[in-house]
């Protein structure tokens, strides 16, 4: 089996909020990170993929088509966009580093041809990253 | 029944520079040559050390996190930063009879945050430059998922 891995960045706003709680309490739990003009991050995804090598093409996936897969799934619905405003799985779930890797998972489990979805790897910053292996892992 | 939460690994990079020196007593000055190099040199050397730590926990349905990194980061303040960060390891108490090897030192990195309450410690990997790093994984065996993050 091999693991192949595709990067791909998106750059997006974002807010961390519950609104069952109060102003006091979302900025006590969620510091900064809970102003309500929003901030952003350049966000590298990372999508890890598993499979054995095709015997005539020798690939696990078609690159191209992954990258059209990434496009069409995540990043033409998160970059430059408000993740709170405008990706629908966020209207109701914060958008923390963590639920954005599962919700790009969840965007991505089974459209991969040919292969098994293994990783998905969100880097808010390169000093911090989220891995998601799937809800059985 | 709720459905389970799902299970996220995180990743923190920190970063602290300490000295050291490569040096065992019970060999002698030839053997310290021998086995450390330059790394033996007496008067000792620094590395800015890289730590990155991975943990792990189901997603707070709330506030969307495996912990807040507010925590972790006060956390790591007191208890590695503190004792850390522009020290020399060798004068550590940890250290007094152990040589502060990377390896060493990401088993002491391990032990500090294996203690950490709201999320579970997966891997301690140390980048002493960029070209050398350690993984270490706790004493109990090597996971699939550690593996494979590799």
């Amino acid at each position: 089996m091999i693991l192949l891995t595709r990067k791909a960045e998106f750059s997006a706003a974002h807010f961390y909020f519950n609104p069952a709680w109060s102003e006091e309490e979302n900025d006590r739990i969620f510091g900064k990170c809970a102003n309500r003009q929003g901030h952003g991050h350049n966000y590298t995804l990372e999508v890890t993929v598993a499979g054995e090598p095709d015997p005539v093409s020798g690939f696990v996936v078609d690159l191209k088509r992954l990258k059209d897969i990434l496009e069409s799934e995540v990043l033409s619905v998160y970059d430059h966009r408000h993740l709170n405003f405008e990706v629908p799985e966020f209207a109701t779930t914060v958008p923390t580093t963590e639920n954005i890797a599962v919700a790009i998972w969840r965007r991505l489990d089974g459209k991969i041809p040919n292969a098994k979805l293994h990783r998905v790897r969100v880097y808010e910053v390169p000093e911090l990253f989220a891995d998601f292996y799937g809800e059985g892992a | 029944m709720r459905k389970r939460e799902p299970h996220v690994f995180l990743s923190r990079r920190y970063q602290f520079s300490a000295s050291h020196r490569l040096h065992v007593d019970a060999l002698s000055p030839d053997e310290n040559r021998a086995t450390f190099g330059k790394c033996n040199n007496p008067y000792g050397h620094g590395h800015d050390y890289t730590i990155q730590l991975t943990l792990s926990g189901p997603v707070d349905p709330v506030t969307g996190m495996v912990t807040n990194l507010a925590d972790l980061d006060a956390f790591a303040a007191r208890e590695m930063f503190a004792r850390f960060d522009h020290a020399n390891l060798n004068m550590l108490e940890c250290f007094r009879d152990l040589v502060p090897t990377t390896e060493n030192l990401a088993a002491e990195i391990w032990r500090i945050f294996a203690e950490y309450p709201h999320a579970t410690l997966e891997r301690v990997r140390i980048e002493e430059t960029s070209k050398n790093s350690f993984d270490y994984f706790g004493a109990s065996s090597l996971s699939k998922t550690a593996v494979s993050n590799l």
